[in-house]
């Protein structure tokens, strides 16, 4: 290991490049630092809090959260809601979306700033307040309840990057389809639908994502009744070692990667990042 | 039939926010005609266009195609197509997809659709490419479907909003001649739109000059040219020399100059300045008292001037505008 010695590296590479190096393995430590350490929790029997390296190795805690039977219910119940969450946002969010990026009325850019306000506040506070209005309307503790929670999370993104997306098509492709006999409303589903589709479906996932990852709003609205991934994943946090917690947190990662791949795969990361474009 | 009129504008006027736009615009296009509205950018030339097109409401006054008014429809009830500056083919489409929209919309049968437009690609001269991504073909490729996917719906009046600026000079010279053939073998009726007097006097039966949102002179290309209204229609359409006098400014186009060896002759006296070949004329600039002017001289009787040399000019026809016509 004499080579690993600094000393040498620093006058092998030179100052400039060293510290280059340094910086990039402070950034890595700092990125894949926390994601590696779950990892090798997750695959810990037992672990001690003073010590780095966990004592003992072994599936233990796997078996035992598989054995979980809420588990496999939460699962399903995560990416039931999330898919009917995605699905109603871009019902409700689209045309919100096209009409703030078409149109210049009054009060536009107000409403796209107000957008952010509820993502600024601190979430606990705005969940009270939700709270009170929901015991109103009888929504505590209901399917919808949930679902309205997660769109809440989803609006600004599901508005702000379609607007962007949207303004990205130029005026004079949907004029060329109106010119030929298109109705607005065919103008809209032929040619600024499908021109606009990297930035709807990059938001799409993340709506997706966001609503499999929501767990204070579904915490205090859903319980008892509807314990989603996150909000099972408390339970296991608070009832058990940290080695549960990672196991868990292993199995909530899959589907996202899994989702991004795919988006990878059939969007092209090309698209992917051109919907990130924001105008 | 020659002479029945096809698009009436009636005392159109369209104004923005800023004040801006076109008022009380009175044109009368008869079928298979092709007007050119000409003049520079922000004279209000492609808000006329637009206004037929429908994608504009005109404030007040009215548009008639075959003698019904369309002011009041929104452009996909209105018998026009418009080729936009820019193609506009839509990206995700192809070729054959970007031609059958707006027939698949007036359920022209499958059959029938793919016919048509077989024909039309045959007629525009792009056969083999109706496979084709909008983004394979070059700028004047995609011109061509964007002229045939206009033509393909049969418009009463064809709208071209400077269809051939974005190509480059030779493509485009060659797309006019094509436009132009295909317009009097269909026998179609065009308003087109240019800031290029070139253009508008190589395609048009008619041109409209513009100004600042109003007409100048509406003429055939040789009525314009030879016999222009006022100083700005001179100065707009081909080259002409202002020779300023006290009262009223004298306008001569460069051809219509005679250079005389002997000076003290009557005419206006100058030196030349430089002279120079192009093709088959020769340029020379002479220094008078009226400033600079420029004469068009044919190479065969060209005894070479040279620079410094005393000359007098006469002109062989001109055209006089009173001076208040400039302040206009």
């Amino acid at each position: 290991m004499k080579f690993l010695n600094p000393k040498r590296l620093y006058y092998y590479m030179g100052r400039k490049r060293f510290y280059e190096w340094l910086i990039l393995l402070a950034f890595m430590l700092f990125f894949y630092g926390p994601l590696l350490y779950m990892f090798m929790l997750a695959f810990a029997n037992k672990y001690q809090v003073p010590a780095i390296i966990p004592q003992e190795f072994g599936f233990q805690w796997w078996e035992y959260v598989f054995k979980q039977k809420s588990l496999v219910s939460s699962i399903s119940l995560s990416f039931t809601i999330a898919f009917i969450v995605t699905i109603l946002s871009l019902i409700i969010c689209l045309p919100a979306a096209y009409v703030l990026s078409r149109f210049n009325f009054r009060g536009r850019k107000l409403i796209m700033f107000s957008f952010l306000i509820g993502n600024a506040f601190p979430k606990i506070g705005l969940y009270t307040s939700i709270g009170i209005i929901y015991y109103k309307f009888n929504l505590m503790g209901t399917f919808l309840g949930v679902l309205l929670i997660h769109m809440l999370e989803s609006m600004l993104l599901m508005i702000w990057l379609p607007a962007g997306a949207f303004r990205s098509v130029p005026r004079e492709q949907e004029e060329a389809a109106r010119d030929v006999g298109a109705s607005p409303f065919r103008t809209f589903m032929h040619v600024t639908l499908p021109l606009a589709w990297p930035g709807i479906a990059v938001s799409a996932m993340f709506t997706f994502i966001a609503s499999l990852g929501e767990s204070q709003g579904t915490l205090l609205v859903g319980l008892p009744r509807y314990r989603t991934m996150p909000v099972e994943m408390y339970g296991v946090i608070l009832d058990y070692p940290a080695t549960a917690g990672a196991v868990f947190a292993l199995i909530l990662i899959i589907p996202n990667l899994i989702l991004i791949l795919l988006m990878n795969r059939y969007v092209g990361s090309e698209t992917l990042a051109k919907g990130y474009k924001m105008q | 039939m020659a002479d029945k009129i096809k698009l009436e504008i009636r005392n159109m006027t369209k104004l923005y926010k800023n004040n801006e736009g076109v008022r009380n615009i009175n044109l009368q296009v008869k079928e298979g005609e092709l007007v050119t509205l000409l003049g520079p950018s922000g004279c209000g030339k492609t808000t006329i266009l637009r206004t037929i097109g429908g994608f504009l409401k005109c404030d007040e006054g009215s548009i008639l195609i075959d003698g019904q008014p369309v002011e009041h429809l929104p452009p996909e009830k209105r018998p026009t197509a418009m080729v936009f500056q820019n193609y506009n083919l839509w990206p995700h489409m192809t070729v054959y997809e970007n031609m059958a929209f707006g027939l698949k919309l007036r359920k022209v049968p499958k059959a029938e659709r793919h016919r048509q437009i077989m024909d039309m690609l045959e007629l525009v001269k792009m056969t083999g490419m109706e496979k084709k991504y909008p983004g394979q073909l070059s700028g004047g490729q995609q011109q061509r479907i964007a002229i045939a996917r206009s033509l393909l719906l049969k418009p009463q009046v064809l709208l071209l909003d400077e269809p051939f600026s974005a190509l480059d000079a030779k493509i485009r010279s060659q797309m006019r001649e094509e436009l132009r053939k295909l317009q009097i073998d269909l026998n179609i009726t065009v308003v087109f739109v240019t800031h290029d007097q070139e253009e508008a006097m190589a395609l048009s039966d008619r041109i409209v000059v513009m100004n600042r949102g109003c007409f100048e002179q509406i003429g055939t290309p040789a009525e314009v040219y030879n016999n222009p209204v006022n100083r700005y229609v001179a100065g707009f359409i081909g080259e002409m020399n202002f020779l300023e006098q006290r009262d009223k400014t004298i306008a001569v186009r460069p051809e219509n100059i005679v250079i005389n060896r002997e000076t003290g002759t009557e005419g206006i006296p100058g030196k030349v300045r430089a002279t120079m070949i192009l093709g088959h004329y020769t340029e020379v600039t002479v220094d008078t008292q009226y400033g600079i002017i420029k004469a068009f001289i044919p190479c065969e009787n060209s005894e070479t001037f040279s620079p410094g040399e005393n000359v007098t000019l006469t002109l062989s026809k001109y055209h006089e505008f009173a001076k208040e016509e400039k302040a206009s």
